[in-house]
């Protein structure tokens, strides 16, 4: 491993890789799982990122890429710090999801797979996240929210970048 | 949080423990957990797979195979080893049961997979999740962790000399990958395409060995058939029908919400009665019944039972159990709309018609709803959607053109009424119902 990828990953996920080769019967089975912590701990694949992960499941960087671009919540550019994924499928269509989505695009002055100037918000319109009962439904990163309304989303937003500003204060502290 | 919802015609038995902090494990054992597994470990694999198959118990993901038949189709010699894989990719739309399974009872889905183990003689089980029910995967992963501390899983579980270790697994993101032989390649590290059958998973599945592969509702479902017993099981539900189902209805109803239902239910009562009947008084336009790969029902046909057989006969099909409802303020061109561009953005590519037909699908239906249809698209879009069928490696390329052939075939004077520049007779977006 080259001095530069040493520092890429937190001692923790370092230490979850090196489990996570040995947890299957064939070492490319976690390629997968690695790609996506990688992307949370990262925001997104970058080239290095590709490079190390290749390395440690011991195939092609190419090989990586082919299956990295299949999956849907992979990405190769970075998100926003809080990626809000607004469901719009059928269930959640039905029960207004597109007014959501469009408060949404209000609120955070963005389109479809776009980020916010200061990157604290990033939007996008996902397929079904099996949330189907409780629609409409979105993710902000990994957590749901559940039978929303265009009225709930400035308080979504603003309770995200509260949190937000929060995190930059106890970094600068 | 999801709600939980409740109603007095609902039997009780794989959600029993919803709510009850079973995900812990010592509730689990409180509540009756693992008790299957240690009976099942003391009466072999040939009195399981004759349980199974007496329960009348059918696969959960969509096709209704019999889960005992499926086992029994598992050689019993192999030299390469044989594996449990548990499909927990959920993600037809309209679907949201395994959601609740995996949150209140993750033990549950263990005890299955350690089951299904026995029957088959595999030592180790997959538990595959969709990527984004990462909280979800957190939960099944303690819930893992906290069976082997318990000597449940391991290389003696139970204290016995049999060996049973279960792993747990990350999607990312891909519908496709729910196909049972697009999630072994994806379990291997692989892009989700679907292998070419046969060979069959039973015989040459995962990493090449014998693979027996079910839905995560199903293997829930497994250790509660043990503990009632196949015949009680069985007496459930409706002829070669076994049992109850997670029934998820959404869309336009009053009281939304996944609930276990005898299989046979009639989906007339199951919307108007359990799930409080159509929002805001409105009226009922169409049922889609199985998740949005099933072609939809008209309001005259849904005095029928649900189970895999009556739906069938009604001319749609069980699938999923993902019910979605739909009011008459509702404009069926964009909901197919809406439903072919999920396939379209969901199809692998792999099979012509497949990534074809859904793109071309999609354009021609756009067009059309946008008010620049013509009137030869209709019989278009349904030529398009016919030459789909059944000619696809996997079941993808059907899911997206049945729904299509019945939106086009139950409404065609609603496509007919978008003709000529016509704005479309709704609104843009379907309205939220005045509650």
């Amino acid at each position: 491993m080259s001095p530069e990828t040493m520092t890429l990953f937190s001692p923790q996920l370092a230490a979850r890789f090196d489990a996570l080769v040995k947890k299957y019967p064939l070492r490319r089975s976690a390629l997968i799982p690695m790609l996506l912590y990688a992307q949370d701990e990262i925001g997104y694949l970058s080239d290095v990122v590709i490079a190390e992960v290749a390395e440690r499941i011991g195939i092609t960087e190419l090989e990586v890429r082919n299956v990295a671009t299949y999956y849907s919540m992979l990405r190769f550019k970075p998100a926003g710090k809080y990626n809000v994924q607004v469901c719009t499928n059928i269930s959640c269509m039905l029960r207004g999801a597109y007014d959501v989505y469009e408060r949404f695009q209000e609120e955070l002055g963005i389109g479809h797979k776009s980020v916010t100037a200061d990157g604290v918000f990033s939007l996008e319109e996902v397929e079904c996240i099996g949330a189907c009962c409780w629609a409409p439904a979105i993710q902000v990163n990994y957590d749901f929210h559940d039978e929303l309304t265009p009225e709930h989303v400035p308080g979504i937003v603003a309770a995200y970048r509260s949190r937000a500003e929060k995190k930059e204060e106890t970094n600068n502290a | 949080m999801p709600r939980l919802v409740s109603h007095p015609d609902e039997v009780k038995i794989v959600t029993r423990r919803f709510g009850l902090g079973a995900a812990k494990i010592d509730r689990y054992i409180e509540l009756g957990g693992y008790a299957a597994a240690k009976k099942c470990l003391e009466q072999g694999p040939d009195w399981i797979v004759n349980e199974m198959k007496a329960s009348g118990l059918r696969g959960r993901g969509g096709a209704g195979f019999p889960t005992g038949m499926k086992w029994s189709f598992v050689p019993k010699q192999s030299e390469k080893p044989k594996y449990v894989l548990v499909n927990g990719d959920e993600s037809e739309p309209g679907t949201c049961k395994d959601h609740l399974i995996f949150l209140h009872d993750p033990h549950a889905v263990i005890e299955g997979t350690i089951i299904a183990g026995l029957a088959i003689g595999a030592k180790v089980g997959f538990i595959y999740l969709r990527g984004e029910y990462r909280y979800l995967i957190e939960i099944m992963e303690k819930a893992v962790a906290d069976a082997y501390a318990k000597g449940f899983l391991g290389s003696k579980i139970f204290g016995s000399d049999t060996e049973f270790q279960v792993i747990t697994q990350t999607g990312a993101g891909a519908y496709e990958v729910g196909e049972e032989s697009a999630l072994m390649e994806s379990l291997e590290g692989k892009r989700g395409v679907p292998r070419i059958k046969p060979p069959f998973p039973a015989v040459v599945g995962l990493y090449g060995g014998p693979t027996v592969i079910n839905n995560a509702e199903t293997i829930a479902t497994v250790p509660h058939v043990i503990e009632m017993g196949s015949a009680d099981y069985a007496a459930v539900g409706s002829p070669r029908n076994g049992g109850t189902r997670l029934f998820c209805i959404s869309g336009h109803v009053e009281r939304p919400g996944v609930y276990e239902l005898p299989m046979g239910y009639n989906l007339k009562k199951m919307i108007y009665e359990v799930a409080g009947g159509v929002r805001g008084g409105r009226k009922l336009k169409a049922v889609v019944p199985g998740g949005s790969s099933t072609p939809v029902l008209l309001p005259e046909e849904i005095d029928i039972g649900m189970d895999f057989d009556q739906v069938g006969k009604a001319g749609s099909m069980l699938g999923s159990g993902g019910v979605v409802v739909i009011d008459d303020q509702t404009c069926i061109v964009e909901f197919a709309l809406r439903t072919i561009s999920f396939y379209q953005h969901e199809s692998c590519g792999w099979c012509i018609p497949c990534r074809e037909g859904t793109d071309w699908l999609k354009k021609s239906l756009t067009r059309f709803h946008a008010g620049f249809g013509e009137a030869k698209d209709i019989d278009n879009i349904q030529y398009l959607a016919e030459n789909m069928m059944g000619r696809t490696f996997c079941p993808l390329g059907d899911a997206a053109a049945m729904p299509t052939l019945g939106f086009v075939k139950k409404f065609r004077k609603e496509f007919e009424e978008h003709l000529n520049g016509k704005a479309c007779p709704f609104a843009k977006h379907v309205e939220l119902a005045v509650v």
